[in-house]
């Protein structure tokens, strides 16, 4: 540590660095597969979705304009939009969610894993330019294309996927779309890369450090889906049912629960007992010789002092939401990068 | 100057000391051997001295007083590591741009009028090239860095007779030209016999003889006389003691080389590779009078230019 640390002592002349741009055409010369690769995938699914994006919206444009809305024609119109596109729309946006870390781990983990592996880091750390310097510029050139490019990607998502959204079917802040659209999708492709390159660095093996990263990036978006996220801002609670919408926007119910005349939480197992042993309402006519006697159950337990309780995260949250998520995923990415460097630094051979 | 300068140096690779009390001071100027069995040290000193590993112990300074690993230094010393790693994917061109992007100084006329001699094409990729051409091509971009020490690891070691000539004798011809220093390590002498005028013998992790090769050759020789004849043995610094019947065959150090032979016994000067064998067979004996150590390693901050 102290050899590599101590600058050149008394050598009289201090040596220029070299200059970036010559590091950043190694970095290009030696990724050139690999992020060619990346870029392509990442360039097969743009066609993909620029395709059946065009088709999407042509549907919706056409359910939208047909009348009137209940004749056989229109119905036609609205079941290819409602049932089959949307199917594979939303298909394809949960297997798209996979493309970060494809795209990410796959780039970073060989980047110092294969150096380490075969031995040319040898050749590498004892160049004029450093270890530092050749480090940071093999990892930030690919961070910075990869990371550009998914920000562009989950645009042409966001696209892709406006019909969905504008008829209210499907909305952004719901779990998968928001990690497709706004800031988040290219937050975690940088996440992916950043500990992918972490896991090169500490597993050395190319292969190995491929599954340990994609391992470790799974857990990691498993835990903000299910725990994180929620709780970036506190929710806010609404009294009586659901919460509120804002045009096609709908906010993300977090939780529901009822409480009691006493204030206190509920079980819906005893809900469900108070409504059958409710009295009976009026005897209602449903078919030609049936009948039923029917109560609502939600005014019901109202009226008896029953109350429903919502817990939510209104739509206009959406973009705070986006930008707490990039930000925390960014600054990590960083660290990671940072702590990747630092085990460069003090690698011996 | 001196171009490699350790004083206790040590590197211990988890419970193993690799290298130990390791105290050198290599002149510039020479093409310095260095030799011992395998898993003697010579590659973790090689690593400690390019800046590739950091000293468990002790310090390793190069190039008159530049700690190893340091901008300075890194500029200064080429290496080519063991198994001579290229980019087995980058054609020879590639490479060699490659290296050029890395480093101050890279002698582009220089490296392709190498390469064109070698009959090496350029747009062949590295992985491709036999054995011998990928350790000409890893020695041209060394040397067309132009640097003032060039350290070699086993360059040798995979190559065939032919190959083997071809990439001493590119070697030679820039000492010959340029005065660059070379330190190369093999576990075989009769590699470097011809070529060394300084020679570092290692052996367990510790450095055993570490002079030129002349001053070794003139303060050593093999004397031999009646085995019964105990009594010399007190007057004299024997390294080793072989007897064969009734003769006993000594190598001794001597001061001068013209102190006397004691009666009854005859001398004979002694060869470089006998006297490797003598040292690496006494794994006790050592003969490290070295050149004058300077004393700037002990305060590299006040090291004028």
């Amino acid at each position: 540590m102290t050899m590599l640390s101590t600058p050149a002592q008394g050598q009289g002349r201090s040596l220029r660095p070299i200059p970036w741009s010559k590091l950043a055409w190694v970095s290009w010369r030696q990724y050139r597969v690999g992020l060619t690769g990346a870029l392509g995938f990442l360039g097969l699914l743009a066609v993909y979705l620029l395709v059946m994006g065009l088709r999407f919206h042509s549907a919706y444009a056409s359910v939208t304009s047909c009348h009137p809305a209940s004749s056989p024609a229109c119905s036609d119109v609205a079941d290819l939009f409602s049932n089959q596109y949307f199917i594979t729309a939303e298909v394809s946006a949960a297997l798209l969610n996979a493309v970060p870390v494809l795209v990410g781990v796959f780039a970073g983990a060989p980047i110092l894993a294969r150096e380490l592996d075969s031995g040319t880091f040898r050749f590498a750390w004892t160049q004029g330019a450093g270890r530092i310097r050749w480090t940071v510029a093999r990892l930030a050139l690919p961070a910075l294309t990869l990371t550009l490019a998914a920000a562009a990607f989950s645009q042409l998502f966001d696209w892709y996927y406006w019909p969905f959204f504008a008829s209210g079917m499907d909305s952004r802040f719901a779990g998968q779309f928001f990690n497709l659209t706004g800031v988040a999708f290219a937050a975690w492709t940088l996440a992916a890369f950043a500990i992918g390159a972490l896991a090169g660095a500490l597993v050395r093996r190319p292969v190995a450090a491929t599954a340990a990263a994609m391992a470790a990036w799974a857990a990691l978006m498993l835990v903000t889906y299910s725990f994180l996220r929620r709780h970036y801002l506190a929710p806010l609670l609404n009294k009586g049912a659901g919460a509120p919408s804002r045009g096609s926007n709908p906010s993300w119910v977090l939780s529901q629960w009822w409480t009691g005349p006493n204030g206190k939480p509920v079980p819906f197992g005893t809900l469900m007992g108070l409504i059958r042993s409710a009295p009976k309402g009026p005897r209602k006519q449903i078919g030609p010789n049936s009948f039923q006697t029917v109560i609502d159950p939600f005014r019901w337990l109202a009226q008896h002092g029953y109350t429903e309780w919502t817990s939510y995260q209104p739509a206009s949250r959406y973009w705070p939401f986006q930008f707490i998520e990039g930000g925390w995923l960014l600054v990590l990415s960083l660290l990671l990068i940072a702590a990747t460097i630092w085990l460069v630094r003090r690698r011996a051979a | 100057m001196n171009v490699i300068e350790t004083s206790d140096l040590g590197k211990r690779y988890h419970q193993t000391w690799a290298l130990r009390e390791c105290a050198l001071a290599v002149p510039a100027g020479h093409v310095a051997a260095l030799v011992g069995p395998n898993g003697a040290g010579k590659t973790t000193l090689l690593n400690l001295t390019v800046g590739l590993a950091t000293p468990t112990a002790g310090v390793v300074t190069v190039l008159g007083g530049s700690p190893a690993g340091s901008p300075a230094a890194l500029d200064g010393i080429a290496f080519v590591a063991q198994d001579t790693p290229l980019y087995k994917n980058l054609p020879v061109a590639d490479m060699m741009h490659l290296t050029r992007n890395l480093n101050r100084h890279f002698d582009r006329a220089y490296a392709l009028a190498r390469l064109g001699e070698l009959g090496i094409p350029l747009r062949r990729k590295a992985g491709k090239l036999s054995g011998g051409q990928q350790a000409q091509l890893a020695l041209t971009l060394a040397l067309a860095r132009r640097p003032q020490l060039l350290v070699l690891d086993e360059p040798l070691a995979n190559l065939d007779p032919l190959a083997r000539h071809d990439f001493m004798a590119t070697v030679m011809a820039t000492v010959a030209d340029e005065g660059v220093s070379v330190v190369l390590s093999s576990h075989v002498l009769a590699e470097l016999e011809r070529v060394a005028d300084y020679l570092i013998l290692m052996s367990g992790g510790r450095v055993q003889v570490a002079d030129e090769v002349d001053h070794l050759l003139s303060t050593h020789r093999v004397l031999t006389g009646p085995a019964t004849d105990a009594r010399t043995h007190e007057e004299l610094t024997v390294v080793h003691e072989r007897r064969a019947e009734a003769q006993a065959h000594l190598l001794v150090r001597t001061a001068d080389p013209a102190d006397p032979v004691p009666p009854g016994w005859e001398a004979h000067p002694v060869g470089l590779e006998e006297l490797v064998l003598a040292y690496l067979r006494e794994p006790g004996a050592a003969a490290l009078p070295g050149p004058a150590r300077s004393t700037r390693n002990s305060q590299p901050s006040e090291v004028a230019k």
